[in-house]
């Protein structure tokens, strides 16, 4: 029946409209105009990238959005990306004295948007190459710490090649971020505004150790931000089942193909208790899943999804099943049907607390569709075969947070495969800020 | 019909309290009465506000050939996101044939006889003119005329308006005609536009005039069109100086009604005009020695039924106060305003914030640090020290999500905290003039052990050396 296909795939896609819905003209000097102004304000503390927050609202005020672009992406070269993907909640407006005030901030991720759309619309780029120095740097991964840190040099005037593993650039700016928050044009269009800076960049060139080795000897320095690995493994029988997936995998997926053509089970579970399992319930729900139920192996107080997250995917009717550790997945004829758990008790409602099975609690979550959600892995194997680099007990890279440098000379690093304080878009953007002032000042010592 | 009479209206009446005035004579249910404006252009209109609750109108102004409009006419300035903070306007008094408005005046009069309507004139400086529209508007049965001596636009380069109203001898010998043959009180409308405007009010005394109303528009661009590069408002991509008035005005307009009601030469009843849109304003015009108050911006940008709120709140007040009726405040603060010289310079306040009530904004700091007199201490607090100073309302502040905690007001780890260094504070109010919290800083009086002295005496005894010089408090 093509036109119910019809109406189903435009439901779907009408699930994916935006989460936080641009500003008109008139709503966002409305919102503008609840800017206290404030001094050293503590939104733009609370801002990884610190940007001059009440400048920019203040710039939409005096209806001058193109100038308040600018003063975003000075900060953030991924404003209009981060006003649509940040935990805002948290960073900004958790730190808005307006919640203080009268219990509510100023909607500065949707303000932000609203001056980033503007530029991208204007087809505003803002920056161009500084005078060539002709040192050059190669950035390992397109991600956004690699992508900001391409951009920095680039007006520093250093020539820049960025050698990505993957066929399209943004990293999981790009796919990674359910389609809901991000589009895919959305995402590209930040990416290409560096990429017209004139930077070099090779997709489908993966870098090994050797590989790297030799990009070190090659260049004048060098940047990995390679991100994170496979999404960590159950280790539990059944993980090989058919409808068994990885949730980067699953959310790849609503970048890469129409949403109607998208892979989703009936009923759904989802595994794991952070921001990322909750996109994938999120998206599962809004692809069409009859039910989404998330198994979490500890309590509510102990799940690390931020506040606003849950309560987003409590509203999309998500089903919760706590102190549920799965211990195998079902499968019948070579596919998932179910998710077999042993509920758990804790010492106390909070994360790192000791965790017990009950005995004989044994019950099996029925689901054609089982989504693993714990994390991802580093890219162990590659780290540890670059020799004398440093890693902490997680195998992050262990960086100079004031420069970015790691112990092996002329080498820097940033985004998640690095030391940074969360593992989101804007602490990527900045350790890619970091590292390239911290190149840049290694570049400028160093007398050729 | 949504007809209320004055017994009938919001809060009033049923707490005793009655609202109706006496002005040079005419009586009014209410001192809210709308000014020669857009507003009272036809009986329409007038009929419309008299229902909706208005004590009095004053007419459009009349005169013996309707003039010709531009359009357009009104500009407006804003304020951050609120609309219409000032309005201006390049528009000239009546564009509708004498007959027509002296029918409908006559008509009106008829059915509101227990309200009061006066009617603005404004002709050419002529004896014989100003004696014809006077014996015409009067046959109306108004209650009295108010003479247009102000209008800053149009009319005054035709030797009308504001063009009189700025020469003293023009303004009395005009007055002194008008009065030749009324029959009916006679109020002479003052424009701004002048150094002194006491010289006016006591031109129109000396003329005969029965009362004094104040402020007419101010003269005023009111912007350029960034893109066409033209005045707003346009006509054809040209402008005109145009009045000037709304609520940004107020603070002229009491001034100069405060110096008229001040006056002894003058002693005149006074109607307040000038940036009135809540009950707040014209209870300061009346304050300040006005009796009735005019009205328009505030109609013209939200319609007759605003003065609903002007009575509940003048109302309300009152009760508060133990105000029966209008003459129970009228003019209580004109002695209040002194020269400056006569002022207490043995008189302190400083600035308190109350810790409790402060959000962490800044605004009192940099505003202090770099307009004021550096008498703010920003302090850096860590989050956790923080949190303990402020245990009583603590949880107003912290917020938790994905098991981490939170803090409104926090960033990069610490909370700015600030205090006042009463010591350099000289007390000029700016802090708490920014501060957006009700309630958080207050200037508290201090005692300063010295006896009251103003700059004039200062003035005395340094002539005699007995006192040293006062020198303000080190900053920085």
């Amino acid at each position: 029946m093509a036109s119910e296909a019809g109406t189903k795939s435009r439901r779907i896609e009408s699930n994916f409209a935006d989460v936080h819905p641009a500003l008109t003209d008139d709503e966002a000097v409305a919102e503008a105009s609840r800017c206290l102004y404030c001094y050293d304000a503590p939104c733009m503390r609370a801002c990884p990238t610190r940007i001059d927050i009440p400048g920019f609202i203040r710039q939409i005020l005096h209806r001058n959005p193109i100038g308040s672009a600018r003063t975003i992406l000075d900060a953030n070269i991924f404003g209009g990306s981060c006003a649509r993907v940040c935990p805002t909640d948290v960073l900004c407006e958790g730190a808005c004295v307006d919640n203080t005030l009268l219990k509510a901030p100023v909607q500065i991720g949707r303000l932000q948007r609203f001056a980033c759309d503007t530029a991208a619309e204007a087809s505003l780029g803002f920056y161009s190459p500084g005078a060539a120095t002709r040192r050059r740097v190669a950035v390992i991964g397109a991600g956004p710490a690699g992508l900001t840190c391409a951009h920095e040099l680039r007006k520093r005037g250093h020539d820049v090649t960025i050698y990505e593993a993957g066929k399209v650039a943004g990293g999981l700016n790009t796919l990674g971020i359910a389609a809901y928050k991000i589009t895919t044009d959305f995402a590209l269009t930040e990416v290409n505004r560096i990429l017209a800076m004139g930077v070099v960049l090779r997709l489908n060139t993966p870098v090994d150790g050797t590989r790297l080795a030799s990009l070190l000897s090659e260049y004048d320095a060098v940047f990995l931000s390679i991100g994170l690995g496979r999404t960590a493994p159950l280790d539990i029988p059944g993980e090989k089942l058919k409808g068994v997936w990885e949730s980067l995998e699953f959310i790849f997926q609503t970048h890469t193909k129409p949403l109607a053509k998208c892979k989703v089970g009936r009923r759904v579970v989802v595994v794991g208790g952070g921001n990322t399992a909750m996109d994938a319930a999120n998206a599962a729900i809004k692809l069409g899943a009859e039910s989404v139920t998330i198994a979490y192996r500890r309590d509510r107080g102990a799940m690390p999804a931020f506040d606003h997250e849950y309560d987003y995917t409590i509203g999309n009717a998500v089903q919760f099943e706590w102190n549920a550790r799965p211990v195998r997945i079902v499968g019948k004829g070579g596919k998932a049907i179910g998710l077999r758990c042993i509920r758990t008790r804790q010492s106390k409602s909070q994360r790192g607390a000791k965790l017990t099975d009950v005995p004989k609690s044994e019950f099996t979550i029925p689901a054609d569709m089982v989504i693993k959600a714990l994390g991802q892995e580093p890219l162990a194997d590659l780290l540890t075969s670059i020799p004398k680099l440093k890693l902490n007990r997680k195998r992050r890279i262990v960086i100079d947070p004031t420069t970015g440098a790691t112990s092996v000379p002329k080498l820097f690093a940033g985004g998640d495969c690095a030391l940074t304080p969360m593992e989101e878009v804007v602490s990527a953007v900045q350790s890619g800020k970091v590292g390239a002032a911290g190149i840049h000042a290694m570049l400028s010592e160093v007398k050729r | 019909m949504t007809r209320k009479d004055n017994g009938d209206l919001p809060n009033g009446g049923e707490w005793g309290i009655d609202l109706s005035i006496d002005f040079c004579g005419v009586r009014a249910p209410n001192p809210f009465w709308l000014a020669s404006a857009p507003p009272t252009n036809s009986a329409y209109q007038v009929r419309r506000a008299y229902d909706a609750g208005w004590g009095g109108v004053v007419w459009k102004t009349l005169s013996h050939e309707p003039i010709v409009n531009v359009s357009s006419r009104y500009g407006s300035i804003d304020y951050d996101g609120r609309k219409v903070a000032g309005l201006n306007n390049i528009e000239l008094i009546t564009d509708r044939s004498l007959e027509d408005n002296l029918r409908e005046i006559e008509s009106v009069k008829k059915d509101y006889p227990d309200h009061a309507l006066f009617v603005s004139l404004m002709v050419e400086s002529k004896r014989e003119t100003w004696h014809d529209i006077v014996r015409q508007t009067q046959a109306t049965g108004c209650d009295g005329l108010e003479l247009n001596f102000g209008c800053p636009h149009g009319m005054s380069e035709r030797g009308m308006g504001s063009a009189v109203g700025q020469v003293p001898d023009y303004a009395k010998m005009i007055t002194s005609w008008v009065k030749e043959v009324a029959q009916i009180p006679v109020i002479v409308k003052l424009t701004p536009n002048i150094t002194d405007i006491r010289a006016i009010g006591r031109a129109a005394k000396q003329g005969g005039a029965d009362a004094i109303s104040l402020i007419n528009t101010i003269n005023s661009i009111m912007g350029i069109d960034l893109n066409t590069m033209a005045p707003r408002p346009q006509v054809r991509g040209y402008g005109s100086h145009g009045g000037y008035c709304g609520p940004a005005v107020k603070p002229i307009a009491l001034n100069m009604v405060s110096q008229i009601a001040s006056d002894p030469d003058i002693g005149l009843p006074i109607s307040g005009i000038g940036g009135i849109q809540a009950w707040q304003d014209a209870l300061e015009h009346m304050l300040l020695g006005a009796t009735s108050t005019q009205v328009c911006t505030a109609v013209m940008h939200y319609g007759f039924r605003i003065v609903e709120q002007l009575i509940s709140g003048m109302s309300t007040w009152m009760l508060q106060k133990g105000f029966r009726r209008p003459t129970d405040f009228i003019g209580k603060s004109v002695d209040r305003i002194r020269d400056w010289g006569d002022l207490d310079l043995s008189y302190k306040v400083v600035a308190e914030i109350n810790p409790e009530r402060c959000i962490n904004c800044g605004l009192c700091f940099i505003a202090c640090e770099d307009g004021c007199h550096q008498s703010i201490k920003m302090e850096r607090v860590e989050e956790e020290k923080y949190l303990k100073r402020m245990k009583a309302t603590k949880d107003d502040r912290v917020f938790v999500s994905g098991g981490e905690q939170y803090i409104h007001g926090a960033g990069d780890g610490y909370v700015n905290v600030f205090s006042i260094n009463q010591e350099t504070c000289v007390g000029c109010n700016m802090c708490s003039l920014v501060c957006p919290v009700e309630g958080c800083i207050s200037m508290k009086e201090i005692d300063t052990g010295k006896p009251r002295m103003t700059w004039k005496e200062y003035q005395t005894l340094l002539a005699a050396g007995k006192i040293d010089p006062i020198r303000p408090p080190e900053h920085v």
